[in-house]
């Protein structure tokens, strides 16, 4: 379908972009300002000039340090997460119900967790997971193991990814619940008079039919789990010692904790800029993806 | 066809896995403080609503809640207002910047909040809507606005061309096509969008906390400050965090039949 080109159409954007600039570009001044000085508190600024990003890329001081290893700690986390959540939600996608009430009833549960105030999942994880008065803690206790997220940093980490994998496998299985739902069934039919077996199904059908959703999911997944803040943070606070810190909850350290605003301006300045380019990555994708869809609707 | 083999089994136990850490937070708010500390029992022995009562006659307590469903309303009606027209542009029309335009708003979808807070708390200091729901619901719009844009584009575009055409040949004009056709067209992909952004409000804790003080402090913030402060309240912790679950599950049960659709952003 073409577009008609029409000028016009800015005046209906334009609440849009006026709302989203009074958010976005307002504050990013700001911290654009922030990143090329420095404050010794009392509301006075010195310049700084580009000090602060010299320093953010350096690992040898205190901020390039802590910014690069919160970022190493962060790109493992995410890396960890896709591995373990997508392959589990389109096993969990596959095993949704065919009809009836029970699809409606996973469909709510499967939902549930996602619609849980991020410092409540934090929190009931942190219950579940104490030795003594949590579920969880208590059975792995009991079982021989010396389970305690607080004081050692393997469990620590273990925690922090099975909430992740209970926060939001649910997101990956739902889109590519809502893929599976759209393959006609004349492809199965089709795949049944052949005699194709169960896996060359899923590889030649379900999967290539899943592509598009599972870009979704995985490109929603690397950006949210790589701006993780509240959930660890509530749960272990970034410890033990610095092991769970990511670099949100460093960066929350140093601007609301320390108020150094130069740091942290900086810091965010290298942040967004990775999440810019990840970004454009997603967004290249995904209109090149879209230009395919006509085919593919076509063929369905 | 398109199940594989064991799946009741791999549903079920993933269906428990998501279900035991929430039933294990509604157990606990049952349960005396002294029941919940002394012994390990897997339903209330000694079941109590005293955690539920208190927060229901505690101001502090309850107006948290309040506070919270304030800014999400609000930002949940600015967000699909201004978000409407402007789908309907995207999906229609080209004009000048609008790929740009299109990207802008979705890198900032994709915006750490944590590098905003401080931002916003001097922006909005500095225009007096510090402490207020409007500064919490115009921050969210950070997000939540891309992303209804999004949204809505996909649910616009599956509206075929023809009949805005036939609409403004029997002389209706772009107001009233949009309000009296268009609108009711697509209105579950509004649902759809409202949902998504009443959970992206509800569930964000960081900016709702940095930008309220007293009197328009988020029910997340009460049960943070409540945890560092009073010792250790299980209890009543759990009973808040059990009535933080209830709205969503309403919302979920509305939109139900949406939901898959809507999570794959209209475009499956």
């Amino acid at each position: 379908m073409d577009k008609t080109i029409n000028q016009k159409a800015w005046f209906l954007v334009l609440p849009v972009f006026l709302v989203v600039a009074f958010s976005a570009v307002l504050p990013l001044m700001t911290v654009v300002n922030y990143s090329m000085q420095d404050t010794f508190g009392n509301n006075q600024f010195f310049w700084n000039g580009v000090g602060w990003f010299k320093e953010l890329l350096d690992p040898s001081t205190d901020l390039g340090g802590r910014f690069l290893a919160s970022l190493g700690r962060n790109l493992f986390f995410s890396a960890v997460i896709l591995a373990i959540e997508v392959p589990l939600g389109i096993v969990v996608a596959l095993s949704m119900p065919r009809e009836g009430w029970s699809v409606a009833a996973c469909l709510v549960i499967l939902a549930l967790p996602l619609l849980i105030p991020w410092n409540v999942v934090g929190t009931i994880w942190q219950i579940f997971g104490r030795p003594d008065i949590g579920l969880l803690g208590y059975v792995l206790n009991h079982l021989g193991f010396n389970y305690n997220y607080v004081a050692n940093d393997i469990d620590a980490w273990v925690t922090v990814i099975v909430m992740d994998v209970w926060h939001w496998t649910s997101l990956v299985a739902l889109l590519c619940y809502a893929g599976l739902k759209s393959i006609p069934d004349a492809y199965y039919q089709a795949a049944q008079i052949d005699g194709a077996s169960r896996w060359a199904v899923f590889k030649a059908i379900q999967l290539p039919k899943m592509n598009r959703v599972l870009l979704i999911a995985v490109l929603l997944r690397f950006m949210d789990s790589f701006m993780i803040y509240t959930e660890p943070f509530v749960v272990t606070g970034g410890g033990p010692g610095n092991s769970t810190t990511f670099v949100s909850i460093e960066l929350v350290k140093i601007a609301l904790g320390q108020f150094d605003l130069g740091k942290a301006a900086a810091l965010s300045l290298a942040y967004n800029l990775i999440i810019l380019i990840v970004c454009w990555v997603f967004y290249t994708v995904m209109t090149n993806a879209g230009s395919e869809r006509p085919v593919k609707e076509g063929a369905a | 066809m398109h199940s594989i083999p064991g799946r009741r089994l791999i549903m079920g136990l993933f269906l428990i896995f998501l279900l035991l850490p929430i039933y294990w937070l509604v157990n606990m708010s049952f349960k005396t403080n002294a029941e919940i500390i002394s012994t390990m029992t897997l339903w209330p022995h000694t079941p109590t609503l005293q955690h539920y009562k208190r927060i229901f006659t505690d101001e502090s307590w309850y107006s948290g809640y309040i506070n919270s469903l304030e800014y999400v309303v609000i930002n949940t009606v600015i967000s699909i207002a201004v978000a409407l027209p402007a789908a309907y542009a995207f999906s229609r029309y080209r004009f000048l910047g609008d790929k740009h335009l299109f990207f802008w708003l979705l890198s900032n979808r994709m915006a750490p909040a944590a590098v905003y807070a401080l931002p916003f708390f001097n922006l909005y200091s500095a225009i007096g809507l510090f402490d207020t729901p409007w500064a919490v619901a115009l921050a969210h719009c950070i997000f939540n606005v891309p992303l209804a844009v999004w949204i809505l584009e996909g649910f616009v575009s599956g509206v075929p061309r023809e009949i805005d055409e036939t609409a403004f040949l029997d002389g209706y004009s772009f107001p009233r096509f949009f309000i009296k056709i268009l609108v009711p067209l697509i209105a579950s992909g509004i649902g759809v969008a409202a949902f998504f952004c009443f959970m992206f409000s509800w569930v964000e804790l960081l900016l709702a906390r940095t930008l309220t003080s007293v009197a328009a402090k988020p029910i997340s913030a009460v049960m943070t400050r409540t945890v560092s402060a009073a010792g250790m309240d299980w209890g009543l912790l759990a009973a808040a965090g059990v009535l933080t679950i209830i709205p969503g599950a309403l919302v979920i049960w509305f939109v139900r039949n949406y939901i898959a659709r809507g999570f794959a952003l209209g475009r499956v």
